[in-house]
């Protein structure tokens, strides 16, 4: 036995060896993996220090859960929080848009247009997020916009919209609907295309329609995509948001539209006291809510729909 | 795009019952609401960009340019910020795209090859990071500490390597190449950069095309917030940070309107900036968009067949 083990490891051993080259390729990336990713967490444990420049992560005090109690005591707790989950549930509540759009295209026979449709659709995507948000406050402007032209129209005054707290959210996930639905599409398309022809020419023959096509196999063929698409898109959800959700930022919309993450870079980077530990704390309640609502949703996924990510 | 499957005629179409007739009277209509809801937004600025200034401030541009004119355009080019940025996100885009694409392949083939010990525990590395991170202040004070700060590295370094992009890769060398090749290779005398080099690589061009793409469009040129904490100096800044100041905070330089005595006109010409700015912004991705679009979708269809 002692043998059998010695010679394991040493055909292990011998592996490894053969395979130093691999490693090698490897060297660089798992490198830049360890200095970019892996030293900022373990940095992040300043959340329990009282960081200071001058003493450095290890150097500074520690002071416990103090910085979190801090957050779950300050006034902008309860805001940041509901904000934060409130805008990514309805950023979530969204997705069963691009399904329908892929169903719908999928019934399409000419294919002239349905490439155009296809096209026409992701184009949007790739508009970048300080563009997108330019043209809302040009659009839903209260002098020069749309909006404003259409309400002079009716005999109303002009709205403001991008300053109205009420229209913040509506606006933020309805124009990401229409920056995305055509991209995100394209996975359900490329799914729909897996699905056994036969499945179709059976129900044809049994005098199905093609509602009832969509509705018993397109459907159940894209349901596992869907769920992994979701719980995935679950743990990015309160990542993502930042760079529109700061764009869109007003002195008016505040009070909606300020999230954990815009927070934690005004409080950290942005403001005359810059607070690291305070800062990283959020950030650190921030990703443990993420991954939590991730693990949620996947097993919600697991037993509703037997389809989950792990 | 042959996206879609062909079953439709495979299957009789002759007698289509009267329910799917007006089904798909009503799905046609459904998607050409759904196109034109797109398309609307993306002509009028396009058209507005032309117009005149007083056009635009009249609010009389729909989706035709009116008194067809090029003054936003002009004005935008003799704007020395506007190229600066331009310039500086070409740079960032190309360098930091090579840069992306280099370690991602270089990490992928390794983590491909089954029979390379302890792949598990690095592939489980890198998507680790997918679900937690250090988060921005720790990452900061990396990048400051490293000296970074304010240096056009820190366009660059952080952004390494995407974990899901890592997928892609690793989805697409162990589904493209078969283990036989390797041995074979090694059988031959090869070393594993030989196969690397010889090899991998040559096969590896669809995807590299893919991470080109990814890459390039959603981590460098269509970003604004790693220059928002990295960089302060202005002439560092990309264009997605010169085109926040002028979209968003509206801050235009007095001398980009100088010439216009006219109060009105001038304001008109603000706005008329900003459409020809949109445009100028979004037309290099979207020139790309047509030729790549292809790899786009079978880069979207690998990430998904795990």
């Amino acid at each position: 036995m002692k043998i059998d083990k010695r010679r394991r490891r040493g055909q292990l051993w011998l592996r490894i060896r053969r395979n130093w080259q691999l490693y090698a390729l490897l060297f660089l990336p798992v490198l830049w993996l360890l200095v970019f990713r892996y030293a900022p967490m373990y940095g992040a444990q300043i959340a329990f220090r009282q960081y200071s420049p001058m003493f450095g992560i290890e150097g500074s005090p520690w002071i416990g859960l103090a910085n979190f109690e801090r957050f779950y005591n300050s006034p902008k707790f309860e805001p940041v929080i509901i904000n934060t989950v409130v805008l990514s549930f309805y950023s979530l509540l969204v997705f069963p848009i691009p399904i329908i759009l892929a169903l719908s295209i999928n019934q399409i026979r000419s294919r002239l247009f349905r490439s155009s449709v296809q096209m026409i659709t992701y184009a949007p995507h790739f508009i970048s997020t300080v563009v997108i948000v330019g043209m809302l406050f040009q659009f839903m402007h209260p002098r020069v916009g749309f909006t404003a032209a259409l309400a002079n129209m009716l005999g109303q005054t002009p709205p403001n919209w991008m300053g109205d707290p009420g229209a913040f959210r509506h606006i933020f996930v309805w124009s990401g609907v229409w920056q995305e639905m055509g991209f995100n599409a394209i996975i359900y398309l490329a799914v729909l295309t897996t699905i056994d022809p036969a499945l179709h020419e059976a129900a044809v023959v049994d005098g199905a329609s093609r509602l009832q096509r969509i509705r018993y196999i397109d459907i159940p063929g894209l349901i596992p995509t869907a769920m992994v698409l979701l719980v995935l898109s679950t743990g990015r959800v309160l990542e993502i948001s930042f760079e529109k959700v700061y764009l869109m930022q007003t002195p008016l919309n505040l009070n909606v539209s300020e999230v954990i993450n815009t927070y934690v870079y005004k409080v950290g980077l942005l403001s005359p006291v810059l607070d690291f530990s305070y800062s990283t704390a959020i950030g650190l309640l921030k990703g443990l809510v993420g991954l939590l609502l991730m693990i949620t949703v996947n097993n919600a996924a697991r037993r509703l729909t037997d389809n989950s990510v792990w | 795009m042959s996206l879609m499957p062909s079953y439709e005629s495979n299957i009789n179409q002759v007698n289509e019952s009267a329910v799917d007739r007006i089904f798909m009277l009503g799905n046609t209509a459904f998607l050409l609401i759904i196109t034109v809801i797109v398309l609307l937004p993306l002509i009028f600025v396009v058209s507005a960009s032309f117009s005149s200034a007083e056009a635009v401030i009249a609010g009389k541009v729909t989706l035709w340019p009116v008194d067809f004119s090029l003054l936003g355009y002009e004005t935008i080019f003799e704007h020395n910020k506007v190229w600066n940025g331009f310039a500086n996100s070409l740079f960032y885009t190309f360098f930091g795209t090579l840069f992306n694409v280099t370690m991602t392949i270089c990490a992928a083939y390794p983590l491909s090859r089954q029979d390379l010990v302890g792949r598990r525990i690095i592939t489980f590395a890198f998507i680790f990071t997918m679900l937690f991170s250090g988060g921005l202040i720790p990452t900061f004070m990396v990048v400051r500490d490293l000296g970074l700060l304010n240096t056009r590295w820190a366009m660059i370094l952080p952004t390494g390597i995407g974990p899901f992009n890592l997928l892609i890769a690793i989805t697409f060398f162990r589904t493209t190449i078969p283990p036989e090749l390797h041995e074979a290779a090694r059988i031959d005398g090869a070393s594993d950069f030989r196969i690397f080099r010889s090899i991998i690589l040559p096969l590896a061009r669809p995807i590299i095309a893919v991470l080109t793409l990814f890459y390039a469009v959603n981590t460098h040129w269509n970003t604004y917030f790693q220059a928002l904490i990295y960089l302060k100096d202005q002439d560092l800044f990309p264009l997605q940070l010169v085109l926040r100041e002028i979209l968003i905070q509206n801050s235009i330089d007095a001398s980009m309107l100088i010439d216009i005595e006219d109060l009105v006109a001038r304001e008109g010409l603000r706005d008329l900036l900003k459409y020809s700015l949109i445009v100028v912004a979004s037309v290099p991705v979207m020139l790309l968009y047509p030729f790549v679009q292809q790899h786009f979708v079978k880069g979207m269809t690998l990430g998904s067949v795990k």
